[in-house]
């Protein structure tokens, strides 16, 4: 019997969304282990960028920051930021943008900006960063996150970036003409999109996690597909290769006091 | 004008005055933290400060009290967590309250692109559906003359100064970026003035390709030699981003009487000269 982690079983599961053809704009944390596990397991060819302007990385660690010497020195090519978010970017040339949040609603909108009123804030979080435009201009967008009450709310506090908005077509009332968040990957489940109405629906079930746990880790009326899969397990080799990358992130980040 | 080889003391006198706006850019490689140490140094005040991305030398500027504004579109300290001066500063208005405004990279680098272009303003596709256009004036929309298209618009970045970190200059002045050059080069363009730190001054080049990322001397108002001057960012070929400095900073920037002492003895008793040990320091 495999034995592996909740949050390994997310970062299995969001790792294998990507596709090996996909053109993929990674955000840092959790969305950046998922898109190196796929490169290292069943997406070899796939393209990673990461804002800084490196694209084509293949990082042998996980960058801390998003500009790591590591992801330039990997890169096929490392452009300027203006060019990565002009011609790159908002050019059209990216499949997938992956994201995390802080706050996140059934609509699949983020917000990585304030908890509480945007002037007088609870807490003050570290802002938009490229995710306004990524969550806007990648063909679709996959979102990756630890679920909890207080993540995955009714109503977020700000809406850093977009996701279905009010749901059904209001995404295109913006003047949006990608998908949106497409696959919602979090510890306990797999949701998508409602075809119609875009609030996210339980699609996939991790094993050993009940209706229940999901129900109470969700701040808004959870839905459940006519039809829940239970996801696969993470397989010997995925967790290896996982936690290698991890031990040679832990390894590099360390050695360097 | 072309570029004087300066002292980091005499390029930052020369450049900065309290109430300017000012830039030090460097999306994670080449930030001019020696640079920024000298502006605390010499008490400047009242600035404007730019940044995609404000991480620890900001957090510094912010704390010793030489900020009234920042304009910003991503404020933490990558894969540790928050800025615990610049909120300070924000939440709480020590040591004096800042302001702030905010956008999206897409924007800040749209807008740096801007200045560098000599246009009033950037234009491009964003912010469609975000809610930063509700809490921030400098952000708007127009339509394209030509198809109709609501498009995002913010003001053109135009920094007093710039203060950036490169590889090298060679002895005529002209510098050389290799790596992440993030906004680099658009940002020393969109400035009236620059000061760059280099890590060396060598004869030429030698063998780079015809499209490197250079600035000619012309372009630059002043150069200092600063061997480690990113430090504890990185200078790719000479140094490794300081990872381990980066999570130590958190407690230091988490108290305020850990921050002036780390300030005092740090900054106000170090100089330009304490870099150099730790490029060495940070080989790899």
């Amino acid at each position: 019997m495999v034995e592996y982690t909740p949050t390994e079983m997310m970062t299995v599961s969001a790792a294998r969304a990507l596709k090996n053809d996909d053109v993929c704009f990674v955000g840092i944390g959790m969305p950046s282990a998922a898109c190196n596990l796929a490169r290292l397991t069943h997406a070899p060819d796939i393209t990673l960028i990461y804002e800084s302007g490196t694209i084509g990385t293949k990082p042998d660690v996980l960058p801390l920051s998003i500009g790591d010497g590591e992801l330039c020195e990997t890169a096929v090519n490392t452009v300027a930021v203006p060019e990565m978010f002009r011609y790159w970017l908002q050019g059209g040339k990216i499949s997938v943008g992956f994201l995390g949040a802080a706050q996140l609603d059934k609509y699949g909108n983020i917000n990585t900006t304030v908890i509480g009123d945007y002037d007088n804030p609870k807490v003050r979080l570290p802002g938009g960063g490229g995710a306004p435009e990524i969550a806007t201009s990648c063909g679709e967008v996959f979102l990756v996150m630890k679920q909890s009450k207080r993540g995955f709310v009714n109503k977020i506090d700000f809406v850093t970036s977009l996701g279905h908005g009010k749901g059904g077509d209001d995404r295109a009332s913006y003047g949006v003409d990608t998908k949106g968040p497409s696959r919602l990957i979090t510890d306990l489940c797999i949701m998508e999109p409602h075809p119609v109405g875009k609030q996210f629906v339980v699609t996939s079930i991790h094993p050993g996690v009940t209706r229940e746990e999901i129900i109470e880790n969700t701040g808004w009326d959870v839905e459940f597909a006519d039809e829940v899969a239970e996801t696969a397990i993470p397989s010997e080799k995925e967790l290896q290769v996982l936690r290698e990358l991890h031990a040679r992130t832990a390894k590099a980040h360390g050695d360097q006091q | 004008m072309v570029a004087r080889f300066m002292s980091l003391k005499e390029a930052v006198a020369s450049c900065v005055k309290d109430g300017d706006t000012i830039s030090m850019e460097g999306f994670t490689h080449l930030i001019p933290h020696a640079a920024g140490h000298e502006i605390i140094r010499q008490g400047i005040k009242d600035l404007t400060l730019i940044r995609m991305t404000p991480d620890m030398i900001y957090d510094q500027l912010i704390g010793a009290g030489c900020a009234k504004k920042l304009v910003f579109s991503w404020g933490g300290n990558p894969g540790v967590g928050s800025l615990h001066r610049l909120r300070d500063a924000y939440e709480k208005a020590w040591p004096t309250k800042l302001e702030i405004e905010e956008h999206s990279h897409a924007a800040m680098a749209n807008a740096y692109d801007a200045g560098a272009a000599g246009l009033p303003c950037a234009v491009f596709k964003g912010y469609r559906g975000a809610e930063l256009p509700r809490v921030n004036p400098n952000i708007k929309f127009i339509e394209c003359p030509f198809t109709g298209e609501s498009l995002a618009a913010v003001p053109a970045i135009r920094p007093d100064v710039t203060v950036v970190h490169a590889q090298k200059a060679n002895k005529k002045g002209d510098v050389l970026f290799e790596g992440i050059v993030g906004v680099q080069k658009e940002a020393v363009l969109a400035a009236k003035k620059s000061i760059i730190t280099v890590e060396e001054i060598v004869d030429d080049f030698g063998d780079i390709s015809p499209n490197a990322v250079m600035l000619p001397n012309w372009a630059v108002t002043a150069i200092v030699e600063l061997p480690g001057g990113a430090h504890p960012s990185y200078a790719q070929g000479y140094y490794k981003r300081d990872n381990a400095f980066y999570k130590a900073w958190d407690p230091i920037a988490r108290d305020r009487e850990a921050f002036q002492a780390w300030i005092e003895e740090h900054v106000i008793n170090g100089g330009p000269e304490d870099f150099a040990a730790k490029r060495e320091a940070n080989k790899g």
